[in-house]
């Protein structure tokens, strides 16, 4: 609106004052611009922006599906009710004991698997395409496998693996099911970071690391002072993307521990709270009071710790 | 351009009310021969409902101008869109199938059309030929809001040659405690005592343990809707379950529901299981199961009551906003009726035909003979449950292994997790039950 009024008027008038080759040329490149950017910029607010403000009047009513001619106002009650039941703080320790500790393994693993594929051998191409293959694997299924053919008490490979060797079967579902969440993440997301740190592996020079062998520096100085600085950048994308991925993964518990003993993270009790509960107001709430702390971290995370997003600050240490 | 306009808005509204008038004489039967009718049915994706698809030809044959389309969907799904097109009245579909738990309660809101006069003005139907507990586990008030497509119980399913093995007898009608004294015997380290659900969820674990609970003496809710949860009954049978599960039940419990445990007895690997009797036809085939023929089965095993099977029905049910319900009526009176069993048998075969939903199935000669192991004892378990009163004393919902109120699902999932922790051995059973009683009370609460 503001735009077409501003550009029609000084048109001819003021040509002396401001350069008029530069002047309603760019205006009318941005106010085409803009005319294309609306429309989608439009859908995306409807897209994403409605449905959380409609999340946010529903997280103040008393709505069950089931209960259809009882939905009211509830004012504060589906917010008290998050913090007063205590699956809140619970799904949110999960949440971060699981996500964590799978962030750290997969990253130590596809760290190693990167410098050992980052070498020349037979077979590269191959070996490389079978350590990806987990990670193409749809998480429901990897699920499934590893329920069925790796931790089943009696056929599953792992305990028919520990049988062999004289010990006994272990019981990962009942008796470690963080364990086991944190396994099964880990082994599908190890590839993830593989992938990204092999990359930032093979674009690092090779003459700098041939002068700091010819200066003497054995392989494990070079890696601590050569290609881990150089990594860091990859390291940091790496556990940014892959922890979002990684705290929306819902598929295994599910399919496996079904919220027990310590793996009840956020997604799955948000689903619990409006596919089982039925209680779509309570469930709202706990969906906003997510987002708040998501993007509170996610904010505080991207600021603090990774110099990637850091504007202005020099980049090699 | 004005009259123009006018003309074709006068034009419209002839035409509209036209076509309004003779929706109105087809929905008053009046007329046979004009539009014919598709009736969309919604049901979930289990074999005997696949198997109804497969005949509907037989009723399209039958009844020229109506067509049937399923759409198959999971349990989960199928709820939510029923739930939304019936809350939303769009009227979508004609007719759905809904489990025994959801019936009394889509009942109660008026989302279901009351069959009662439909079903019991036709005689050849035979309405009272329906088994005596399923139909009150359907109805409210008298009214019956669902015909059922097949119904089961639980009973206790064990490998005889384990049992000659060792010397052992099973009863016709065990207690827990002898069947406790059988699994720990049998107990070895190849074969499991006994498999009995460890999964959490309110279907999962609760469905069995639910029936422990109440042959124990407990419930989930006395009369005026007061959590029982950490009472003594339903904590001594919580502990008696966990206690048989860690002494001769299989391994790793948590993991194991009504297919890891069939996968177990199918695989020799266990010698007794208690679970739906559905599982009995499955383990007498020879195709899928190396112990057909060696299988024995009870009845549920009881402490307190006299009968401790619980009872679950698929159905098929109208919602009030269809627009065909007549044609829906038709077609689900078909689908449950004698001549529908008929039609499974000869064409599908004898073993595929809907069971526990008519007393006649089992007067069927050829049903009988195919499903001999199994079908006498499924009748006697269905007809002598009582749903209206499974435990010991008087409860305000009509439902064996279930409570008809919508915060139900939500109550026994929470609980059954923390059972789970308990026999995982994480926490103990009070402590994970006094949790669950304020869980459970919550719910309790906004029946009152």
């Amino acid at each position: 609106m503001t735009t077409t009024t501003t550009i029609t008027t000084p048109d001819g008038s003021e040509s002396g004052v401001l350069p008029p080759a530069i002047a309603p040329t760019s205006k009318r490149k941005a106010r085409v611009a803009r005319g294309l950017v609306f429309p989608a910029l439009f859908i995306s607010i409807a897209l994403t922006q409605i449905p959380f403000l409609v999340t946010i009047v529903v997280s103040f009513l008393n709505w069950n599906q089931l209960r259809p001619d009882a939905t009211s106002f509830a004012g504060l009650s589906n917010y008290i009710a998050v913090f007063t039941t205590g699956d809140f703080l619970e799904a949110l320790i999960a949440t971060v004991t699981i996500t964590g500790s799978s962030v750290i393994l997969a990253l130590l693993f596809g760290l190693g698997f990167a410098l050992l594929l980052d070498r020349k051998f037979m077979g590269q191409g191959i070996v490389r395409t079978l350590m990806i293959t987990p990670f193409l694997v749809m998480p429901a299924a990897a699920a499934l496998i590893w329920k069925y053919s790796m931790l089943d008490v009696n056929v599953g490979m792992i305990n028919v693996g520990l049988n062999a060797i004289g010990l006994p079967s272990v019981s990962f579902n009942t008796d470690l099911p963080v364990v086991t969440i944190i396994m099964l993440m880990t082994w599908q997301f190890t590839p993830f970071f593989m992938l990204i740190l092999l990359a930032g592996l093979q674009s690092q020079s090779k003459e700098v690391l041939e002068a700091a062998s010819v200066d003497g520096a054995g392989p494990i100085r070079t890696f601590q002072f050569m290609t881990l600085p150089h990594l860091r950048q990859y390291i940091e994308i790496a556990i940014l993307l892959g922890g979002i991925m990684m705290l929306q993964m819902f598929d295994p518990i599910a399919i496996m521990t079904k919220g027990t003993g310590g793996t009840k993270t956020l997604p799955y009790l948000l689903y619990e709270r409006a596919f089982i509960g039925l209680d779509i107001g309570q469930a709202a709430a706990f969906g906003v009071i997510t987002v708040v702390i998501t993007i509170g971290a996610a904010s505080l995370a991207l600021r603090s710790l990774f110099k990637v997003f850091v504007e202005g600050e020099v980049r090699d240490a | 351009m004005h009259t123009k306009r006018r003309a074709l808005a006068v034009s419209a509204a002839v035409a509209a009310t036209a076509i309004a008038l003779s929706g109105c004489a087809g929905a008053g039967g009046g007329g046979q021969e004009e539009g014919d009718v598709t009736l969309t049915l919604a049901t979930v994706s289990n074999p005997q409902m696949k198997d109804m698809e497969e005949l509907k030809g037989a009723f399209e044959e039958d009844n020229p101008g109506i067509k049937v389309n399923f759409v198959q969907m999971e349990e989960g799904d199928l709820r939510a869109a029923v739930t939304a097109d019936v809350a939303s009245k769009a009227g979508q579909y004609d007719i759905v199938t809904v489990g025994a738990y959801e019936v009394p309660q889509w009942g109660a809101l008026g989302w279901l059309k009351d069959l009662t006069p439909a079903l019991e003005a036709d005689e050849d139907y035979d309405v009272d030929d329906l088994l005596e507990p399923v139909r009150e586990a359907i109805s409210v008030d008298g009214k019956q809001y669902a015909v059922p497509f097949y119904g089961e119980s639980s009973i206790l399913m064990y490998n005889k040659e384990m049992f000659d093995a060792a010397g052992l007898t099973m009863p016709n009608e065990p207690t827990w405690q002898e069947v406790a004294e059988f699994a720990k015997a049998l107990n070895s380290p190849e074969t499991a005592g006994i498999c009995l659900r460890g999964k959490p969820g309110w279907g999962d674990l609760f469905a069995p343990l639910t029936t422990v609970v109440q042959t124990f003496g407990g419930t989930w809710y006395d009369e005026d809707w007061n959590a029982k949860v950490d009472a003594p009954e339903f904590t001594e049978a919580v502990n008696f379950y966990v206690d048989l599960l860690a002494d001769a039940g299989e391994k790793d419990p948590v993991s194991h529901s009504f297919t890891e445990c069939l996968n177990l007895l199918s695989s020799g690997k266990a010698a007794m299981w208690y679970d739906a009797s559905v599982a009995a036809s499955i383990l007498e085939d020879p195709e899928t199961s190396e112990v057909a023929g060696q299988m024995g089965y009870a009845h549920a095993p009881t402490y307190k009551t006299e009968e401790s099977g619980w009872l679950w029905s698929w159905n098929l049910a109208i919602p009030e906003t269809t627009k065909n319900a007549e044609a829906a009526t038709e077609f689900v009176k078909w689908a449950t009726s004698k001549e529908y069993q008929q039609l499974v048998g000869e064409t599908l075969g004898w073993t595929r035909v809907p069971p526990g939903a008519r007393n006649s199935t089992y007067e069927i000669p050829e049903y009988k003979e195919a499903a001999a192991a199994f079908a006498p004892i499924t009748l006697d378990v269905m007809n002598s449950v009582n749903p209206v009163q499974p435990g010991l004393n008087p409860q305000p919902w009509v439902g064996i292994q279930y409570v008809t109120i919508p915060e139900f699902q939500d109550v026994g999932n929470q609980v059954a997790q923390l059972v789970a922790d308990a026999i995982a051995g994480r926490t103990t059973v009070e402590a994970a039950l006094s949790e669950g009683q304020k869980i459970a009370q919550v719910a309790g609460d906004k029946q009152k």
